[in-house]
């Protein structure tokens, strides 16, 4: 599976555990302005570090911070590649 | 001093106003409309119940109760009808003031109850009484357990003498029933100054966008709300010029973003619980306190025993209410906070609760609670519930779990643990099911046979 494939499975299924209705999962979705709020976040973020081993938003400064759904697998991208190097 | 004197002493200026995302109310119409004695009457000395489903009709029945009741019990979002009962009896409640969307009006049944949109109107009292103001805290059983305030304690940390900085807008994400919210709702009532309450169904994003038009200029949010509030692309509309933290501990993280998205904000981070009152406020944007925090200070004395904060002052509560309930604070009138620090050079450190209860966002969790459930699962021995540090809520559940000795050679692991979390969802709101589950094969108990709670 994909980094990208994983982090849209891993919001699909938190979002049907929580009955959450989720517009499409497209790159330039912001996250904050749909149902997804901020217990959905942290459990995709504890499952993502289960996934992967890493936690990007552990140490991030401002500019960072994912805003669109694109942002959100980038930061993972990079962090895994952080992580392999 | 009772919140309607304040107003009225501070003339009420007309641009003075309550928003909600419905409505927004000019507090002088508010207090010019209170004048009727009926409900006065009815009111009067009574120990009443404030069950309203929004903020907005709760802070219109403070300000119109304070002074004329005997005794105030905010029913915070999320209470039960199956905690309604013991609230009831522990707090001697014989009136409710209530309205539509209150989410367990058939549990006040029987009970006297006036609509909150008429208790609103009450008249101001002819004679006044100093009420008692009672917040709920969460209690180990599941039961709240309810702390008794004075206007005045709840009020200690707030500095009443002094104007408001000009065009003061205060907000808070989180509600006014709870300690921290309640500060802020009081912070703008003595100012006085506008407030703009949240509403929990509302996306972050549409939250700030309305806090922005309002013009909020002081804002407050648990740690995670701020994580959260920096991931909206609505952020930037809003022009604070003083952040305030608590409910969380504030990590050095958190301050940082804050500070490199409002590098000219006053940013402070406020220890404060519904037991202990306002300890102590730091801005100098690091985590932690100063070590000279701890002694006595004017109002305040603040000391370290087995490594727990231990509080006096007279803006913790005065007590528990109900038979037989524990006394708040000991002999000396120090409250035990149950929050550990450790020392490091100058300063200290918060290092979580000695109960293992777990904050998630805000939000508690009492781990015996959550164990129950997960031990009521056929294949469950035993486990023990522990916060698992998150970097958005900054914590989560997480579950050891000891398997039945006919379970131990699982042929699918995942999938028990997948089952298990299934088997929790309906037993436990959402933040209290654990995110994941971790199969051990023993539990540390302690040389009294409870499970070894803090961290070996």
């Amino acid at each position: 599976m994909t980094l990208r494939s994983t982090v849209i499975a891993e919001i699909k299924a938190i979002t049907r555990d929580h009955d959450k209705t989720m517009p499409p999962l497209t790159d330039d979705m912001v996250l904050m302005d749909t149902e997804f709020d901020s217990l959905c976040f942290a459990l995709f973020v504890a499952r993502m570090e289960d996934h992967l081993g890493v936690d990007p938003f552990g140490t991030m400064e401002v500019a960072d911070l994912p805003v669109t759904l694109g942002d959100l697998v980038a930061l993972y991208d990079r962090a895994a590649v952080t992580e392999a190097a | 001093m009772n919140l309607r004197d304040r107003l009225s002493r501070a003339g009420t200026p007309q641009n003075l106003f309550l928003a909600d995302r419905s409505s927004r109310r000019a507090l002088r119409d508010s207090l010019d409309a209170a004048a009727r004695v009926d409900v006065a009457e009815r009111l009067a000395g009574r120990s009443v119940l404030v069950a309203t489903g929004g903020q907005m009709a709760a802070a219109l029945a403070m300000i119109a109760l304070d002074g004329l009741v005997r005794r105030m019990v905010l029913a915070p979002p999320g209470m039960t009808a199956e905690q309604v009962p013991g609230v009831l009896a522990d707090a001697e409640i014989d009136l409710c003031v209530t309205d539509a969307g209150c989410p367990f009006r058939a549990a006040l049944d029987g009970l006297p109850c006036i609509e909150a949109a008429d208790a609103a109107l009450a008249a101001a009292p002819d004679v006044q009484q100093p009420t008692e103001w009672v917040l709920t805290t969460s209690g180990t059983t599941g039961a709240p357990k309810l702390v008794a305030h004075t206007l005045e304690g709840l009020a200690g940390g707030i500095n009443t003498a002094a104007a408001p900085d000009p065009g003061t807008v205060w907000s808070t994400f989180y509600d006014i029933r709870r300690y921290g919210g309640l500060q802020v709702f009081l912070r703008a009532i003595l100012g006085p100054s506008p407030l703009v309450l949240s509403d929990p169904d509302e996306p972050v994003r549409e939250y700030i966008l309305r806090a922005a038009e309002a013009g909020v200029t002081h804002i407050l949010g648990t740690p995670s709300h701020w994580r959260l509030a920096l991931m909206s692309t609505a952020l930037p509309h809003l022009k604070a010029r003083y952040l305030r933290l608590s409910g969380e501990i504030a990590d050095q993280a958190i301050l940082d973003l804050l500070r490199g998205a409002f590098p000219e904000a006053r940013i402070a981070h406020a220890y404060a619980s519904t037991e202990g009152g306002v300890g102590f406020t730091v801005e100098d944007g690091r985590e932690g306190f100063p070590a000279g925090l701890v002694g006595a200070r004017t109002g305040i004395e603040i000391v370290v025993r087995d490594d727990t904060l231990h509080i006096r002052s007279n803006r913790t509560g005065r007590r528990y209410l109900g038979e037989g309930a524990a006394a708040l604070a000991d002999e000396e009138a120090f409250v035990d906070t149950g929050d550990l620090v450790e020392r490091r050079s100058d300063r200290f450190f918060f290092l979580g609760r000695r109960s293992g209860m777990i904050n998630v966002g805000g939000a508690k969790v009492q781990p015996e609670e959550v164990e129950t459930v997960i031990n009521g699962h056929p294949r469950v021995s035993m486990s023990r519930v522990r916060a698992r540090p998150n970097p958005i809520l900054g914590a989560v559940v997480e579950a050891e779990i000891v398997l039945r000795s006919d379970a131990a050679e699982e042929a699918d692991p995942a999938a028990l643990k997948t089952a298990i979390i299934a088997h929790c969802r309906p037993h436990l709101a959402k933040h209290k099911v654990p995110v994941s589950v971790k199969f051990v094969p023993d539990l540390p108990l302690t040389a009294g046979g409870k499970l070894l709670r803090r961290a070996p």
